[in-house]
């Protein structure tokens, strides 16, 4: 009972609240209500976030990481954050004024939309949307717009470098995604999140009902991640901001406080693109153990959240940047065929009557396209000069 | 229907579409553009026709707006603010177009059945009936769309790819 009340603590908080607003204005306040959460928590989340990256990134290469400010360098977020306000803001001469001032804003946008549609708890969603995966996808496709409006208008041939190797990396890793995501909407038959996550609630002995826990969910929700990390242009994906060879990529020409919107923007896109992650394949809000169901939905939402960021940090201490072609030699001739075989997988799963089969043939799928691409990639790598093919 | 958000959505459309006739510069142009299809595709979100919008805003502004920003760098450097094409060339083709096709769309508005029986309630097309139908009737159709696509994939990589030099 307890459990319960406190799994609903911030609905009937919202209801508590609403109850005293009068009752011409209770859809803007129901709105509001809504919406200020969202836009509060995530950016302090990504403040804890660049926190634990730091220190994390910091342990990996053997320093220290921030360790000034604050107990054990906690605040450091705060002095980053009264930095990029007081910096001066620099636009280049050349730049074109309005879309390098409009760029980070609606990236920014973009960046707050897709979480109208993760359900953060039972009963904690935004919208309900009837296709709320479509709308998260579609919402992510204008950020490919943003990220070149940057790097186009900063009049820079290193950002627009950096621009065009994101939006080219984003559409290729697009495929896979969606199609990660329609081995789910498959095996759910439905694109709302909501229901989605209620799908997989439910458990048999001891196991949840989340997809990764199928053989097709497994491969697709590693692939989901792969193609995720790319979405995000995080490190070993990392090519368009590229350090070492094109200095920040398309945020190059941007200081101050914009620069720091482009960072933001770009933490909040991470977590979105977890959060439906999470809503996909490890059941959303949903508990893992059957006895742990008594810790609210909204706790585990995070720490999953928080466990696949932490997923994020180590992959980035870990693994060298990749090259150009690598990149889409590995997205086009592994991803996508991989994630085709795992479509096909999921609808002989959805199919076959339930027992040992549907799993020996689900896993039977996986296991050769794997072997067979992997081969194929490695047979490919042979190590000799490289020859490289444009197109004209 | 003719609420607020309604004619907040139509203005946005009707700038983004007049700014893409009117800017000097091509990209900013194409953006603008892109402002009109995004406008077009919370129009039908307005409307209730989720799967519409969303697919407009997923295919409009997400491919085809990257893929026309994509053409005017590749092609033309995108720093040319001079079009080559002066908009005074063809003035009378242009109006003539636009006044054919804004005929042709009057014409069927004016004669679709929505208009002339307005008891009759909005026909709810939920995403579970759009693919019910789509792979339940029109299977073949889907398929043939389907293959030619893939067939234009493949060949447009063909082309663009140059020959490999022989080693010789």
């Amino acid at each position: 009972m307890l459990g319960i009340n406190f799994d609903q603590v911030f609905v009937l908080l919202k209801h508590w609240l609403l109850g005293y607003s009068p009752a011409a204005i209770q859809p803007a306040v129901s709105i509001l209500l809504t919406i200020v959460p969202i836009l509060l928590v995530f950016p302090v989340l990504f403040a804890l976030t660049t926190v634990l990256e730091r220190k994390g990134l910091g342990r990996i290469q053997n320093r220290y990481g921030p360790n000034r400010v604050g107990f054990y360098g906690i605040l450091q977020p705060m002095a980053d954050a009264l930095k990029s306000l007081t910096k001066e803001d620099i636009v280049p001469a050349s730049a074109d004024h309005t879309v390098h001032f409009l760029a980070p804003l609606v990236l920014l946008a973009v960046a707050f939309l897709p979480y109208a549609v993760l359900p953060i708890g039972r009963n904690m969603i935004a919208a309900n949307l009837d296709a709320g995966v479509l709308f998260f996808f579609a919402i992510g496709a204008i950020s490919e717009l943003s990220v070149f409006m940057a790097g186009w208008s900063s009049r820079n041939k290193y950002s627009l470098l950096g621009a065009m190797r994101a939006v080219a990396q984003m559409i290729s890793y697009e495929v896979p995604l969606l199609l990660s995501s329609v081995a789910v909407i498959m095996a759910a038959g439905s694109l709302s999140t909501v229901e989605i996550v209620e799908k997989q609630a439910g458990f048999s002995g001891i196991f949840p009902h989340w997809y990764v826990l199928t053989p097709w969910g497994f491969a697709g929700f590693i692939l989901f991640m792969i193609a995720a990390t790319a979405e995000t242009n995080r490190s070993p994906f990392d090519l368009p901001e590229g350090e070492s060879e094109i200095i920040a990529g398309y945020y190059i020409e941007y200081s101050g406080f914009k620069f720091a919107l482009f960072f933001l923007g770009e933490y909040l896109g991470m977590f979105a693109i977890s959060g439906l992650g999470i809503t996909l394949f490890l059941g959303g809000w949903s508990a893992p153990l059957p006895f742990l169901t008594w810790i609210p939905s909204w706790i585990w939402f995070f720490a999953k959240l928080l466990g696949l960021i932490i997923g994020f940090i180590w992959v980035r201490g870990t693994l060298p940047r990749l090259r150009m072609d690598q990149l889409m030699n590995f997205a086009w001739k592994f991803m996508l065929p991989m994630a085709l075989v795992v479509v096909v997988s999921a609808g002989a799963w959805r199919f076959l009557p339930q027992g040992l089969t549907r799993w020996l043939v689900s896993t039977a799928f996986i296991a050769v396209a794997y072997l067979l691409l992997a081969r194929g990639v490695e047979t490919r790598n042979k190590i000799a000069k490289r020859t490289y093919r444009f197109a004209e | 229907m003719m609420s607020a958000t309604f004619f907040i959505l139509a203005a946005v459309t009707l700038i983004g579409a007049c700014a893409a006739m009117m800017l000097r510069g091509l990209v900013h142009c194409a953006l603008a553009l892109a402002v009109a299809f995004a406008g077009l595709g919370t129009l039908y979100l307005n409307l209730g026709a989720q799967f519409l919008g969303l697919a407009q805003l997923l295919v409009y502004v997400g491919a085809i707006a990257v893929l026309i920003v994509f053409v005017i760098l590749l092609t033309r450097g995108g720093d040319s603010d001079s079009p080559a094409l002066s908009p005074t060339a063809l003035p009378i083709a242009g109006v003539l177009v636009a006044t054919a096709i804004f005929a042709i769309l009057a014409w069927a508005v004016f004669h679709s059945v929505a208009i002339h029986s307005p008891g009759l309630p909005a026909p709810q097309a939920t995403i579970r009936q759009l693919g019910t139908t789509l792979m339940a009737d029109y299977v073949l159709p889907l398929e043939v769309i389907g293959l030619m696509l893939t067939a234009a994939l493949i060949g447009a990589a063909i082309v663009a790819m140059k020959e490999k030099q022989d080693p010789q």
